[in-house]
């Protein structure tokens, strides 16, 4: 076994970032399990843009183009992973933590009969292979896991790594896309595809959240505003979401998503341990509450206490005003 | 037809958690214990299909410590029919395949057709087991169902991917996660509390399910835990009240922090 396989999804004419922040970060990982660096795209009509990966470290794509790729769907994936498995023997498999890299590497894990350590905030070198490092409930502890075989599979947490462009170039391959039958048993008939330029919550670098302090569903606008200005994802507390006020997706918490996002700025947000455990991973919080007793304060890089209502509007100006 | 709903005893939410720095598992005798939130709206999908006739049994599967029959009860509570849980000392520290391989032995004796999980369970986060689930007992699979209907031997899901909520259509026999967007959950009744009590609560070694014991526990499992760390808290930072400067405060520090 020898040599690291990094899946990356394609996105538009390029791929999501965080399949080019762990290729920034294998080409370090690289010097232990040695072998070469390689990736997989697999999409529908992709083959052109397979090229990209080379600047971030790829020494070898291998691209599989067919219209049951693009389906979100992680089957037809993990048939044609599998067999790359079988060719190449590399001692790791890496996915970055999107809905379609969790459903790929878990059934492929299951395939291969192989581990796999999931949501990891980093990846070490150690012996011949890899430690993978997950934050348990939030943050409070940081597990230390490793395989007892191989090939070592992990999900990467968006945000871990850097991406970073080191200049190179690959090899493309073009690899038949050899999908069984058992594989095609589900189909994809429709999509409803999300707003053009929205990021989603795991992903998003900068995420700005409302809570109850919002008081009303409309209020959102005033959160929305802000993460316009900045690019960012909207998140809400349970609060709200329990309230109707935000829908379950954007939900941030234990009992919603776990963000590690650069910037993470709470309006109206208490900061209860439901919301904390799923959010104080993030580089940078920033909290506006009217209350000055408020649990987020004890935890926030930089607090404001005093009305959201004036703070969250002047601030999206500011924001504006800069970028302009 | 018959639901299997997999079903999961978890921590409280609301209670702070720790990991035993010998073992590297969750210290499983802290504070109260409950029925994983995200496994209710399965749960609650699952009776809903049974009131519309679509289905005529639904059963509860689950692999934990014998006292989760505790917890999982509020399953019976909602309307589920049984419950099956496989608890063993053997079992312990199984990971995700050993997981799936002993809930997929487990399936294959119900007889059911549908299988329903939540989307995640709220303690390891992971939301990985309805696709080992389904590559583990050959069905097909779907996961993150923001809707689910059964029409004859196929089912049709609204879900939620990472491109937008897509419409897919999937054979019976099948495995689906399903996310908290597809229904609410009812609340127990007091007569549903009270006649959980007495539907069937069968907990089964893994000999007497059937589960090959190599496979699961630590013994089976591919990953181990080598050291948990305990990083220092986050700490307050600067707090300030707002005099009418407060957003442009915000914006220094997001122009000093090099963010902006």
């Amino acid at each position: 076994m020898a040599g690291i396989l990094v899946v990356a999804e394609p996105q538009g004419s390029g791929f999501r970032r965080v399949g080019l922040e762990i290729l920034s970060k294998a080409r370090d990982l690289k010097n232990s399990t040695g072998g070469p660096l390689a990736a997989y795209v697999g999409g529908s009509g992709v083959a052109d843009q397979a090229a990209q990966l080379g600047a971030y470290g790829a020494e070898k794509v291998f691209v599989a183009d067919h219209e049951a790729l693009a389906s979100g769907l992680a089957a037809p994936h993990v048939d044609i992973i599998a067999k790359l498995q079988a060719e190449n023997d590399f001692s790791a498999i890496l996915f970055g933590g999107t809905s379609q890299g969790r459903d790929t590497a878990a059934a492929l894990a299951a395939r291969l009969g192989a581990g796999l350590n999931s949501d990891s905030t980093d990846l070490a070198a150690s012996g011949s292979g890899l430690q993978a490092t997950r934050p348990a409930f939030g943050g409070q502890n940081l597990v230390k896991s490793e395989w007892t075989g191989g090939p070592q599979i992990a999900l990467v947490r968006p945000n871990s790594f850097q991406a970073s462009e080191s200049g190179g170039s690959a090899e493309v391959v073009a690899v038949t896309p050899d999908i069984s039958e058992a594989s095609l048993r589900t189909k994809m008939t429709s999509r409803k595809p999300v707003e053009e330029g929205k990021v989603s919550l795991e992903e998003a670098s900068i995420i700005v959240s409302g809570g109850r302090g919002l008081g009303a569903p409309e209020n959102f606008a005033v959160v929305e505003a802000l993460a316009a200005s900045l690019g960012a994802a909207v998140g809400a507390s349970r609060a709200a979401v329990d309230a109707g006020w935000y829908p379950h997706p954007n939900q941030v918490g234990q009992t919603g998503k776990t963000v590690s996002p650069n910037l993470y700025i709470a309006c109206g947000i208490s900061g209860a341990v439901q919301h904390k455990v799923g959010m104080q991973t993030s580089d940078v919080i920033v909290a506006i509450n009217k209350d000055e007793e408020a649990p987020i304060f004890g935890f926030a890089d930089f607090g404001v206490v005093g009305d959201l209502f004036e703070i969250v509007p002047k601030l999206t100006e500011l924001i504006n005003q800069r970028k302009g | 037809m018959k639901i299997a709903v997999c079903v999961k005893e978890v921590p409280d939410t609301t209670a702070e958690k720790r990991i035993d720095p010998g073992t590297g598992r969750l210290v499983r005798d802290e504070g109260d214990r409950m029925l994983n939130e995200f496994d209710k709206y399965a749960v609650e999908e699952a009776v809903r299909l049974k009131e519309a006739g679509a289905a005529d049994e639904v059963i509860l599967i689950s692999l934990g410590p014998e006292k989760a029959v505790e917890s999982l009860r509020q399953g019976l509570a909602m309307g589920a029919d049984r419950l099956v849980l496989v608890s063993d000392p053997a079992a312990v520290g199984s990971d995700y395949l050993g997981t799936a391989k002993a809930l997929a032995t487990v399936l294959e004796g119900t007889g059911a057709e549908l299988v329903l999980l939540g989307s995640e369970a709220t303690d390891a986060r992971s939301g990985v087991m309805a696709a080992y689930l389904g590559e583990v007992s050959g069905r097909a699979w779907v996961t993150s169902a923001n809707s689910l209907a059964v029409n004859g031997g196929s089912i049709t899901v609204e879900r939620q991917s990472d491109d937008g909520v897509d419409t897919v259509e999937a054979p019976l026999p099948a495995v689906v996660s399903v996310t908290k967007a597809i229904n609410e959950p009812r609340y127990p009744s007091l007569k549903g509390i009270m006649g959980a009590k007495k539907k069937p609560q069968d907990v089964t070694s893994l000999a007497e399910a059937g589960i090959d014991a190599s496979g699961v526990g630590e013994q089976g499992a591919k990953t181990k835990v080598v050291g948990v760390e305990t990083p220092p808290a986050r700490t307050a930072g600067q707090v300030v009240k707002d005099e009418g400067n407060g957003a442009q405060q915000i914006l220094d520090f997001l122009i000093d922090k090099k963010i902006v």
